[in-house]
């Protein structure tokens, strides 16, 4: 082993303070060679999904929509919002599996903007969401879905999905910062997440639900999603069908945000 | 040692860390109960103990990672409670275990850390390969860090903290689990950076690190600081030296022992392996007596030495529990 040269040992100053932002990009980055370096978890990311939309559409799209193909028109929509939001589970466990290691500690004992290694999550989330949804949405387009409203449809339909990816996501950075181990807050995320998107219109319209199920799923925040989503893709959506999507993730970052914020520096 | 010996600090722009009564409390355990601890500027400090002494909350606590619930400190003159960010601006920290991201590259886990600092572009990509040449890691810099070995780890790890020159660094149990050549490297690293002017504070097990690095050690045991000093000064505390003994005949062993107690006053201490004994001695002078009593008596004597204690001597005459060794230790 060498001696360490004293040309390294030269006096290194630190450079002007990076603002948060830059601090922020620097995380997003570090998710981005995540998926060089660990591809096969967009694997995990994708195929629940592919199967979703393959056994829905072909075993009872006929049945809950007279054909397959009317089925899957209306199905397309839902199942990106469940992909979304499943996948947000993902940064959660990510996080718990970061602080069970050392890492954090020493981004903990850097002068950073504190809530970058969250925004840095967030990019990562993004583009999983981003990946994701473009392999189910060219699967659609495969096995025969049109999007009616076209291109400018499908560019909002993305964009409402990454406000819910973000919005949702704070919730499993919350509790991936609470729970020590991933596999708990996976466990527990789906347990939350899945009546959350049962009970919702993503599979099948609400009205042959008895009384007290439809008021539910008719207030259920992901039908309001999903809603404005089918609107956006197949055209004719409203003002205000967008702003009932929007309240969830924008509840969960204005209340969630600084709540992980807390339990982040109380570690 | 390498660096200065500051035994009395000259106030606390000198120091560059200054803790009064450090307290820190887990449920019902009192981590860390009542620390004062000063370490002046450029030096190597070494915080001795045991496994569960307190020696990583207590670096924690100045790492600002975790917050005193009583005492203050400085660290580079900076109030480790009201002026945190600044603290975290000059110091860095390597842990116990290593702080790197597994799935990343050697060299994207400095240029992650170096984009943090605030590099940018080639400033940042010239700072990671510096650090991997100096760390002789360039021929690894493009493996991921899971496929690295300890010895390869830690020194990566050290190297991040040195992305920026930091005031000080700690270093939490620097070569725990690490083989014999690997420890020597990360040796000569920690006195090359005290060279350049860094102070260090770390914390360790081995009394021989301390021995070998530390130009002040402090021994702690069950939260509380026993004793500090020099290594010399440690020694010191327990008297002059001590006389070692090897017996031709392992049975003669509990006449010995009686006989150099009766000769010399002090409790003797029995080798492990039997057939050996250790026991204080004021003067060279008694320790010679009591040799020729032993063989006037009849005892067979293969072999003895008069030496100053060694860190283990001091450490079990100071907590009365013999130094407890590292299943790991391998040197």
């Amino acid at each position: 082993m060498n001696d360490i040269t004293p040309a390294t040992l030269k006096h290194v100053e630190r450079p002007a303070r990076p603002g948060g932002m830059s601090n922020a990009l620097v995380f997003g980055w570090r998710a981005i060679l995540k998926f060089k370096h660990v591809p096969e978890q967009l694997f995990d990311l994708i195929m629940t999904p592919i199967m979703f939309t393959l056994l829905f559409t072909f075993v009872f799209g006929g049945a809950l929509a007279g054909s397959t193909d009317n089925y899957l028109q209306f199905f397309l929509p839902g199942i990106l919002v469940q992909t979304v939001v499943f996948n947000s589970v993902y940064s959660g466990m990510g996080l718990s599996t970061d602080l069970g290691k050392g890492l954090f500690e020493r981004f903990r004992s850097l002068p950073i903007w504190p809530l970058a290694p969250f925004a840095g999550l967030m990019v990562g989330d993004v583009l999983r969401h981003f990946i994701a949804g473009s392999i189910i949405l060219a699967i659609g387009l495969m096995l025969g879905y049109r999007a009616e409203a076209g291109v400018f449809g499908v560019i909002g339909a993305f964009l409402l999905l990454f406000a819910v990816g973000f919005g949702f996501g704070w919730v499993f950075i919350l509790m991936g910062l609470l729970i020590r181990t991933p596999m708990t807050v996976m466990t527990i995320g789906f347990t939350l997440i899945f009546p959350l998107v049962f009970a919702s219109n993503i599979m099948v319209e609400p009205e042959t639900m008895p009384d007290w199920l439809r008021a539910f799923v008719d207030h259920n925040p992901i039908s309001f999603i999903t809603t404005a989503l089918r609107g956006l893709m197949g055209g004719g959506v409203t003002f205000q069908q967008i702003l009932l999507a929007l309240i969830a993730p924008v509840l969960l970052t204005v209340v969630l945000a600084p709540a992980s914020l807390v339990a982040y520096r109380r570690k | 040692m390498n660096s200065p010996d500051t035994t009395d600090p000259r106030g606390t722009a000198a120091l560059a860390i200054s803790a009064r009564g450090l307290v820190k409390t887990f449920g019902k355990l009192q981590a860390v109960a009542g620390i004062d601890l000063d370490v002046p500027r450029g030096m190597i400090f070494a915080v001795l103990g045991p496994n569960g002494a307190g020696k990583t909350t207590l670096i924690r606590m100045l790492a600002t990672l975790i917050a005193p619930d009583e005492g203050k400190a400085t660290v580079m003159g900076h109030d480790l409670r009201d002026e945190a960010d600044a603290v975290r601006s000059s110091i860095a920290l390597t842990g116990q275990f290593a702080s790197l991201d597994e799935d990343l590259t050697g060299r994207e886990n400095l240029l992650l850390l170096a984009r943090l600092w605030g590099f940018r572009g080639r400033q940042a990509t010239g700072r990671a390969r510096d650090l991997l040449e100096a760390f002789n890691l360039s021929d690894a810099a493009n493996k991921q860090v899971k496929d690295y070995s300890g010895g390869m780890r830690r020194r990566l790890d050290i190297a991040a903290s040195l992305i920026v020159t930091p005031g000080v660094l700690f270093l939490d149990e620097p070569t725990t689990g690490l083989d014999p050549v690997a420890r020597q490297g990360v040796w000569r690293m920690i006195r090359d950076l005290a060279r350049s002017g860094v102070t260090i504070l770390l914390t360790t097990q081995y009394l021989e690190e301390a021995d070998q690095l530390a130009a002040r050690i402090a021994v702690i045991d069950r939260g509380r600081k026993i004793a500090e000093g020099t290594s010399r000064e440690l020694k010191a505390t327990i008297g002059s030296g001590f006389l070692h003994v090897a017996l031709g005949d392992a049975s003669d062993i509990d006449r010995a022992s009686a006989l150099l107690e009766a000769k010399l006053g002090h409790p003797p201490k029995r080798n492990v392996e039997g057939g050996a004994l250790s026991i204080m001695a004021d003067t060279p002078k008694a320790a010679n007596e009591a040799v020729a009593a032993l063989m006037a008596d009849g005892i067979a004597v293969t072999d003895f030495s008069m030496g100053t204690p060694s860190l283990d001597e001091v450490f079990f005459a100071l907590t009365g529990d013999p130094a407890e060794p590292e299943k790991e230790q391998a040197s």
